[in-house]
């Protein structure tokens, strides 16, 4: 498998990143080096391994659903880029 | 070299205070760090007022014995009222509104927090290289990279500005630049200490943990870190334990298993033979070595190469430019805006983690890789499972070299990703794994051995490494700045 650089302009396009001409260029033979390391594993047998997502196989937690976090709206919007009467501002979604 | 162990002593025998203990720290922090370049973060006035008021707490009859004692805490801890970058230029404007459980657990304890440590921007890195606020340069050789991604807590902690450092460990980031800096360090199983508050990487392998002088620090450290939280939903319910308890316990009779494929291929000669001298001092100490095999440790790098970043690409996307950190100054769409603000935030190396993430969790190529990931991290966790079988703890090198130059290997950021061949698996397998200093190469760097034991079982590690540096002195020599 190799990666064409629309590939990567795609894959730059899912994670939201910015790229220049160069970036992906630079990236693509970056990204092929790793997926030549990774495909070693695709080789491996691992018929009837079943996946492991954790290190522990524990169930996650439930527990009762009643609100516990105190309201701290002004302490955490204090540190975001843009807010105006308790709402975060981003550009125009709708024309 | 002072210890965490003997300021706790001092502190409880009114020999020292906290105020002479934390000004020695700046003193040291003073004439050291703008070479080392260790730390993001000091705030010598926060410090100093918080020891005043530990020796005033003490004074009044406070005998909690941690009181007082100077720490410094990686950047990826949140900390109320703390700057926590990360290493990142896109949390550089971050104060945190909140405290990490770490954080909360070591402000309990009293410690005084003298300064936050550099590191790889968001964790990903094993050199300390990948820092917005650049590169840490190594105390015992400042051509040599301390290693990373707690880079800037090892270089910190062998450099003395403090005696503890809190670190994470998603791939080898506390044990690697423990080795590389001549300290010890503890990776914790996996859900003993908890993640809430500490910047995530990859959520099923990070673990924060404490990097000191010592094995008996360590222990002591753990004691205060380590705890169910029921805010970290894969905290584990595991009962508090003593993990200084098995400090004395004598090592006749223990087995050490070593893993053929550690001493493969790759491995550096002055490493091996440091390995092998330390695993002899342990035979004189009572162990039974073990030849075992660990199969598949090759394939640690590609599983772990696919599942970080696949993670990675997941939890880096809260980085937005809306709620919190950075925002791009150009204008556009919500998507511009978005493509822009992670183009100017993020370094190279967590834009090329990212972008793997994202590419081997779209369509198409879940199974392909991901889930063949998965299934080959079983493999791996199976392996150290058969291996304790036949052994108590499983020994070998941490690292296949000791530390390399600054720069040296910034051409092929691929290749450095094989350095890591040691230590991955410990955290796809979820297990404890630690750093003890062994003794140095011809060029002085540092070597480190690597204990990992079976799930839970920090605290007969940490006996293990004690023991044996009460008969060494490794552990105790100190950088010439």
């Amino acid at each position: 498998m190799s990666l064409s650089q629309d590939d990567v302009r795609r894959i730059a396009r899912l994670a939201r990143i910015a790229v220049s001409d160069d970036e992906v260029q630079e990236s693509q033979s970056q990204l092929n080096q790793l997926f030549a390391l990774i495909e070693e594993m695709r080789a491996v047998n691992t018929d009837g391994i079943e996946p492991m997502a954790h290190a522990q196989d524990v169930m996650l937690r439930l527990r009762e659903d009643v609100a516990t976090a105190p309201n701290r709206r002004d302490a955490f919007q204090a540190v975001a880029p843009s807010v105006e009467n308790g709402l975060y501002l981003v550009p125009k979604v709708i024309e | 070299m002072n210890t965490l162990k003997q300021q706790i002593d001092a502190l409880a025998a009114g020999q020292t205070t906290s105020v002479a203990l934390v000004s020695e720290c700046l003193k040291q922090i003073a004439a050291h760090n703008s070479q080392l370049n260790a730390l993001i973060t000091v705030d010598a006035d926060k410090a100093l007022a918080a020891a005043a008021a530990a020796d005033a707490a003490r004074a009044a009859g406070d005998t909690r014995p941690m009181l007082g004692v100077p720490l410094i805490h990686k950047d990826i801890f949140c900390h109320e009222g703390w700057k926590t970058s990360c290493g990142s230029k896109m949390l550089d404007n971050f104060i945190a509104p909140y405290s990490s459980q770490v954080a909360e657990n070591c402000d309990a304890a009293g410690f005084v927090v003298v300064a936050r440590a550099n590191m790889d921007e968001f964790a990903m890195g094993s050199a300390n290289e990948n820092s917005y606020y650049g590169a840490v340069k190594n105390p015992w050789d400042q051509k040599a990279v301390p290693g990373g991604s707690s880079g800037g807590s090892a270089a910190a902690v062998a450099a003395g500005f403090a005696a503890v450092a809190t670190g994470t460990d998603t791939g080898g980031s506390i044990r690697q630049p423990a080795a590389f800096c001549g300290i010890t360090g503890i990776k914790p199983t996996y859900g003993i200490v908890s993640r809430f508050g500490m910047v995530a990487y990859a959520s099923s392998l990070d673990q924060g943990g404490p990097m000191a002088h010592t094995a008996e620090d360590c222990a002591l450290m753990l004691n205060v870190m380590a705890g169910f939280d029921e805010r970290d939903s894969t905290s584990l319910e595991h009962a508090k334990e003593d993990y200084t308890r098995d400090l004395a316990t004598p090592l006749a009779g223990l087995k050490i298993g070593l893993p053929r494929e550690y001493f493969a291929e790759g491995l550096d000669t002055e490493v091996a033979a440091a390995i092998k001298a330390a695993v002899e001092q342990y035979k004189a100490l009572g162990a039974t070595i073990v030849d075992i095999s660990l199969p598949n440790t090759k394939l640690a790098i590609p599983s772990y190469y696919v599942i970080a970043p696949a993670e990675a690409s997941s939890n880096l996307s809260r980085f937005d430019g809306v709620r919190y950190g950075h925002r791009t100054g150009k204008t556009g769409n919500l998507d511009d805006m978005y493509e822009q603000t992670r183009a100017e935030g993020f370094g190279t190396e967590v834009k090329r983690r990212i972008m793997t993430g994202a590419y081997v969790l779209s369509h198409g190529y879940y199974d392909a890789y991901y889930i063949k990931a998965q299934k080959v991290r079983r493999l791996i966790a199976n392996d150290f499972q058969a291996a304790f079988e036949q052994c108590d703890v499983i020994m070998g090198p941490v690292t296949p070299t000791t530390a390399w130059h600054i720069g040296e290997k910034n051409a092929d950021p691929i290749a450095v990703y094989l350095e890591d061949i040691y230590t991955l698996g410990v955290n796809l397998a979820g297990l404890p794994g630690m750093s003890v200093p062994v003794g140095f190469a011809s060029n002085g760097h540092p070597i480190g051995l690597q204990i990992i034991g079976n799930y839970f079982s920090e605290a007969k590690m940490l006996g293990v490494a004690h023991q044996y540096q009460q008969v060494t002195d490794w552990h105790s020599k100190s950088p010439a700045l």
